[in-house]
């Protein structure tokens, strides 16, 4: 009896200790929703009721708003790049299957393991030869290159759970190897692809170290306005945005679920 | 019969070489060229690689590196431990939300989880001002723009990092070996000593590579809730670059830096678990 009972309670007790860790990941992010609200134009609790004027800023004042399109500009091009490079990469190393594919897929996923740092600084050397510094296309150019690897690894998970013999049957009812990609291949990966495609753009739009080094005043991203807004005088209205994207993440995610258990 | 896969393999190179072009030369080379910049770039490599041992300043930032480094490893790894632990002894529902819960904040913008803990941990902040109305405290404490501000807001950020590669390792041990040795008169403790936690060390790795390297790089982080008063070394190549435009010293930081981390993962790799890193990520 008494050593049944002893696994319950320190079950209970890991549990307990896993719930305590949650609520220190995530509570801390519950807090810029009453800060968003404050009615000061400094960073504090609503005292004296509520007010949505730095909700009303993000959409009327040009530095929020202009960086908004800047980013959803660049994560939306990022995305599309890297997804469709990615993907066909991904097919590629798939269907050679020799060993070059192993030394040519670690290649390719070392953007993932290099630290930012790093390699904001060298795409800021090579961009200055280029011309590139300064330019929607150098941030989309560097953006792409460090989402390829994201792709590779979710359309890879997805193809090593894809039955080949599919593949083989297609081709020997004559259909053409497009069309084979196209009709059989692209649509069993589906999921594999729209997760690549969604880190992409999450990552795109979050990126900030790269973004430091490559543009100073004609490229402005959100993240840059964020960031100098942390780094010199915080203003309120970082809570706003920061609600708004804790917001769009959460419905993201229970779409995402929902849609997975239909 | 060899036409047709002579044409199936050139079909799979054109697919492949886009991207594999994009890493080469817009990826690899320029990396290169940091590396051989920090040997070329005035006032040369003895020069500049000697700093690592001259400069009062540079050791500073480094071992500030290092300590903070270790810290924030050794918390997010037994945290992890325990919250992985938790995942795989919940029922299945609970689980299932547990899981989407530590998946949330990889989803989030690590600027927006910065400032959330300066918004906690500032000195009239929300956790200074609950302790100080409760009269825990007679005065606010400081927790930010000093390295405990660092170590909260890096340990939240590795969390899920940590707990991904140690619950991708439980989830896969068969009770049944649990039971077994219960049932052969190991006490708690034993089982977990001698069964449980050996079959979790290769997921300890995984989760130990992930943390460690991507602490020793951090920038954003460290440079948020540091409020510059707390240097490492990403910060510190920035500033090399940025301010004193000293790229003899940021290329040298910047190939120690890389090396490291590849000495790292060479260190410790082959004893991780890497199916658990690179795949199964989304479950």
């Amino acid at each position: 009896m008494e050593a049944a009972a002893r696994p319950r309670l320190s079950r209970l007790v890991v549990l307990g200790f896993g719930w305590l860790g949650l609520i220190f990941l995530l509570a801390p992010l519950a807090v810029v929703f009453p800060v968003s609200l404050t009615p000061e134009r400094y960073l504090s609790m609503p005292t004296n009721g509520i007010s949505f004027q730095h909700y009303a800023k993000l959409v009327t004042d040009l530095r929020w708003s202009q960086s908004i399109l800047t980013s959803l500009a660049i994560a939306t091009l990022t995305t599309v790049l890297a997804t469709l490079l990615g993907t066909l990469c991904a097919i590629g190393l798939w269907r050679l299957n020799s060993r070059l594919t192993r030394y040519l897929r670690v290649m390719i996923l070392a953007p993932l393991i290099v630290p930012p740092i790093v390699h904001a600084l060298a795409f800021y050397r090579t961009w200055i030869d280029l011309n590139w510094l300064d330019t929607l296309m150098g941030v989309v150019v560097a953006h792409t290159v460090i989402c390829i690897p994201l792709v590779l690894i979710t359309v890879s998970t997805s193809l090593s759970g894809f039955d080949r013999r599919l593949e083989q049957a297609a081709r020997s009812l004559g259909a053409s190897p497009v069309t084979v990609l196209r009709r059989i291949v692209v649509p069993n990966i589906a999921p594999g692809i729209l997760s690549g495609a969604a880190f992409s753009f999450v990552t795109s739009w979050d990126e900030v170290v790269a973004v430091l080094f490559l543009t100073s005043r004609k490229v402005v991203t959100l993240p840059i306005v964020i960031w100098n807004s942390l780094t010199e005088r915080v203003d309120p209205a970082v809570a706003a945005v920061s609600a708004v994207m804790i917001l769009a993440t959460l419905v993201a995610v229970a779409i995402r679920l929902t849609l997975r258990k239909v | 019969m060899t036409g047709s896969l002579d044409h199936r393999t050139r079909l799979a190179l054109v697919m492949i070489a886009p991207a594999v072009l994009m890493i080469v030369l817009l990826y690899l080379l320029p990396l290169l060229r940091i590396l051989g910049l920090s040997f070329t770039e005035e006032p040369g490599a003895l020069a500049n690689y000697s700093q690592l041992f001259t400069s009062d300043v540079l050791g500073r930032v480094i071992w500030t590196t290092l300590r903070i480094c270790v810290i924030t490893t050794a918390i997010t790894l037994v945290v992890s431990y325990v919250m992985a632990a938790a995942l795989t002894l919940a029922a299945p529902r609970m689980r299932a939300i547990m899981f989407v819960l530590v998946l949330l904040p990889l989803w989030l913008s690590v600027l927006i989880r910065a400032f959330a803990w300066v918004s906690v941990l500032r000195g009239n902040g929300v956790l200074n001002n609950a302790l100080v109305s409760l009269g825990l405290i007679g005065a606010p404490l400081s927790l930010v723009r000093n390295e405990t501000g660092v170590i909260i807001g890096m340990v939240h950020y590795m969390l899920p990092f940590g707990i991904l590669p140690l619950y991708a390792g439980m989830r896969t041990i068969d009770p049944r070996v649990l039971n077994a040795a219960r049932s052969l008169g190991a006490n708690g403790l034993t089982v977990f000593r001698r069964v449980f936690f050996p079959l979790t060390v290769p997921g300890l790795f995984s989760s130990f590579i992930l943390t460690f390297v991507f602490s020793l790089g951090f920038y954003v982080t460290p440079a948020i809730l540091g409020g510059g008063r707390v240097m490492m070394v990403a910060e510190y190549i920035s500033v090399q670059v940025h301010e004193t435009l000293e790229w003899g010293t940021a290329t040298m930081l910047a190939s120690v830096l890389l090396l490291t981390v590849f000495a790292v993962i060479f260190a410790v790799g082959r004893f991780a678990d890497w199916d658990s890193l690179v795949g199964k990520g989304d479950e």
